[in-house]
């Protein structure tokens, strides 16, 4: 199994979800997240006072799956989530070696 | 014998309820500016003026402001202490005028018509209005020491600077003779500069006592370097409405009278704060590109305190050029700090004393004997008669008010300490000073356990520690 993490812009997250359920993902986390990339942050003026805010809002959202459909769901996030502007966001994978449903005790591939 | 009006009085009575709600407004306006770590303690230097000033107006604040006055420089604090002899009674009246009779026509003299005598106000109506002046202008003050000000100092520094300072300020420029008292101050009555409702006795007062302890307590920790933005702005502009709205109880409800001048005054009042608004929001649009929320506030609350001396000296015109006026001076004024150095917070010189100094000088220019103070201004024909008087009401005010703030602020720095410590100030002022925190914005809670009562009965845990070492004490010293 793999997890997959990806941090995108908070516009996205619909088109994701929609992409994932479409795909056949029946869960994930979604969290508020912020940082920043190649992109860098914006500038804000309170009183003519001028501050540089390099922490942009971000959303991460996770995902466990098997490690056949790892590609693809990194692809159907990445389609999803793409504007082609700068600062869409990272996604990558790492894998998991159990998980465990809490409810029913089933372990593996089952309690995804 | 003197009669009350009772039009006048219940607008005076509501006028000063307005005025009262301006210090709440004072709190959101500044509490929305600071961070999310220090807003509570910075709404409660303004609920702190509150508590301590209501209490000391009433028991000698009002008589040091509005009693007999010594050489025009303070009135007696002992003569109304307590109110009690303002209660009934002819002294309880403010303000009467009595009838004048007819003067026949004599020679090329002509006739002067007979004026009905005009009533006037319980002296506790004129106390009550007077009361949330003294309140806010404490209030306005603690603009420019936010996020680090020791609250125990900041309680008994309020106490101080009021008897010191206000209260005396106020005589000068509020009691006019023959109205509370035989006697008033010079500011008043001999140089006879205008302050309709307190543009040197409010803000150049409170703005001068800011630029003192914002150098007595020193910079903030990471000023001019770590951002340090704005945490709710919704709130600024809750307080900015809250400040408008009782603003016109402040302006108008000075009239002391409901009739002509209250009215001129509202509409005055209303004009030159949206023409300040205009003002420094086309400021900021030209310097940043922008026009930002913050800047609409802090435009209204320029407007605000630029019209306040002036109200009942200018046409509606006059009050939109003081307006404008003001909104784009204190809009380039508030870079100063950064410029000079001084950590002025929330800025209150860049608005208070920059505004009333602008509101203040600007009767010397725009005063126009059509408006209810019947004065003429330079630019009315009037030459500089006016001018001079309203520098010098201006800068003896300022001078005053910085001096004896500086000392009383160094004072209370040197003996309770008036700083919290840097590690303190970090973490947040509100947890060190108030033991709380703003916002438990997550459902996690702070992952402790409640101790139900712990706080009150804190005490009598400790008194049966004490009683297990109290006898080894006994026994040790017997």
């Amino acid at each position: 199994m793999r997890l997959v993490t990806a941090i995108i812009k908070p516009f996205k997250l619909d088109d994701v979800k929609q992409a994932l359920e479409a795909y056949g993902i029946t869960g994930m986390t979604v969290s508020e997240a912020s940082g920043y990339g190649r992109q860098r942050g914006h500038s804000e003026v309170y009183r003519g006072a001028e501050y540089q805010v390099d922490f942009v809002p971000k959303v991460r959202v996770e995902v466990v799956v098997d490690d056949v459909d790892a590609t693809d769901v990194m692809d159907v996030i990445l389609k999803a989530a793409q504007t082609g502007r700068i600062g869409d966001g990272k996604i990558w994978t790492v894998p998991v070696e159990e998980v465990a449903r809490v409810r029913t005790g089933e372990r593996g591939l089952d309690a995804l | 014998m003197k009669f009350i009006d009772s039009g006048d009085t219940a607008w005076v009575l509501a006028s000063a309820a307005l005025v009262l709600l301006m210090t709440p407004g004072v709190a959101f306006f500044y509490g929305g500016m600071v961070r999310a770590k220090s807003v509570l303690n910075m709404m409660m230097m303004s609920v702190g003026a509150m508590a301590t000033i209501g209490v000391i107006w009433v028991l000698y604040g009002y008589s040091e402001s509005f009693g007999t006055s010594w050489h025009g420089l303070v009135g007696n604090p002992f003569q109304h202490f307590g109110l009690s002899n303002l209660l009934s009674g002819q002294d309880s009246i403010y303000g009467f005028v009595p009838a004048q009779a007819a003067v026949p026509a004599h020679g090329v003299v002509a006739a002067i018509a007979a004026v009905p005598a005009h009533g006037g106000i319980p002296a506790m109506a004129f106390v009550a209005f007077q009361a949330v002046f003294a309140i806010i202008t404490v209030a306005l003050i603690s603009g420019s020491i936010a996020d680090r000000a020791k609250y125990s100092t900041w309680m008994v520094f309020t106490v101080i600077w009021a008897t010191v300072v206000y209260f005396p300020v106020a005589n000068w420029v509020f009691s006019f003779d023959g109205y509370s008292s035989p006697r008033g101050g010079w500011i008043a009555n001999q140089l006879k500069a205008i302050d309709f409702a307190g543009g040197t006795a409010v803000h150049i007062n409170a703005g001068a006592a800011a630029l003192a302890l914002a150098l007595v307590l020193g910079k903030r920790v990471g000023f001019n370097k770590d951002p340090m933005r704005p945490h709710n702005l919704t709130l600024v502009m809750l307080g900015a409405a809250l400040l408008w709205f009782g603003w016109f109880g402040f302006n108008a409800g000075s009239a002391l009278t409901a009739g002509n001048t209250a009215s001129v005054v509202w509409v005055n009042t209303m004009v030159a704060t949206s023409a300040a608004c205009i003002g420094w929001l086309a400021t900021e649009r030209i310097r940043s590109g922008h026009a930002t929320s913050l800047g609409a506030a802090s435009g209204i609350v320029a407007g605000l305190v630029a019209i306040t001396p002036a109200c009942s000296a200018v046409t509606p015109l006059g009050a939109v050029a003081i307006g404008l006026i003001a909104g784009c001076i204190c809009a380039v004024a508030i870079s100063m700090k950064y410029r000079l150095g001084f950590d002025d917070s929330l800025d209150v010189v860049g608005v208070h004393l920059v505004g009333g100094i602008v509101g203040t000088l600007a009767i010397g220019f725009f005063a126009s004997a059509s408006a209810p103070a019947a004065v003429d201004g330079l630019f009315y024909g009037g030459g500089v008669d006016q001018l001079w008087r309203q520098g010098v009401a201006a800068g003896a005010v300022l001078v005053y008010s910085f001096t004896l703030a500086t000392l009383i602020g160094l004072a209370l720095h040197k003996t309770m300490g008036f700083r919290v410590d840097r590690e303190a100030e970090i973490t947040g002022i509100d947890i060190e000073e108030h033991a709380e925190s703003s916002y438990d914005l997550g459902s996690l809670g702070g992952g402790g356990l409640i101790k139900a009562g712990a706080a009150i009965f804190g005490s009598q845990t400790m008194s049966s520690t004490a009683t297990d070492v109290t006898p080894n004490r006994q026994g040790a010293s017997s």
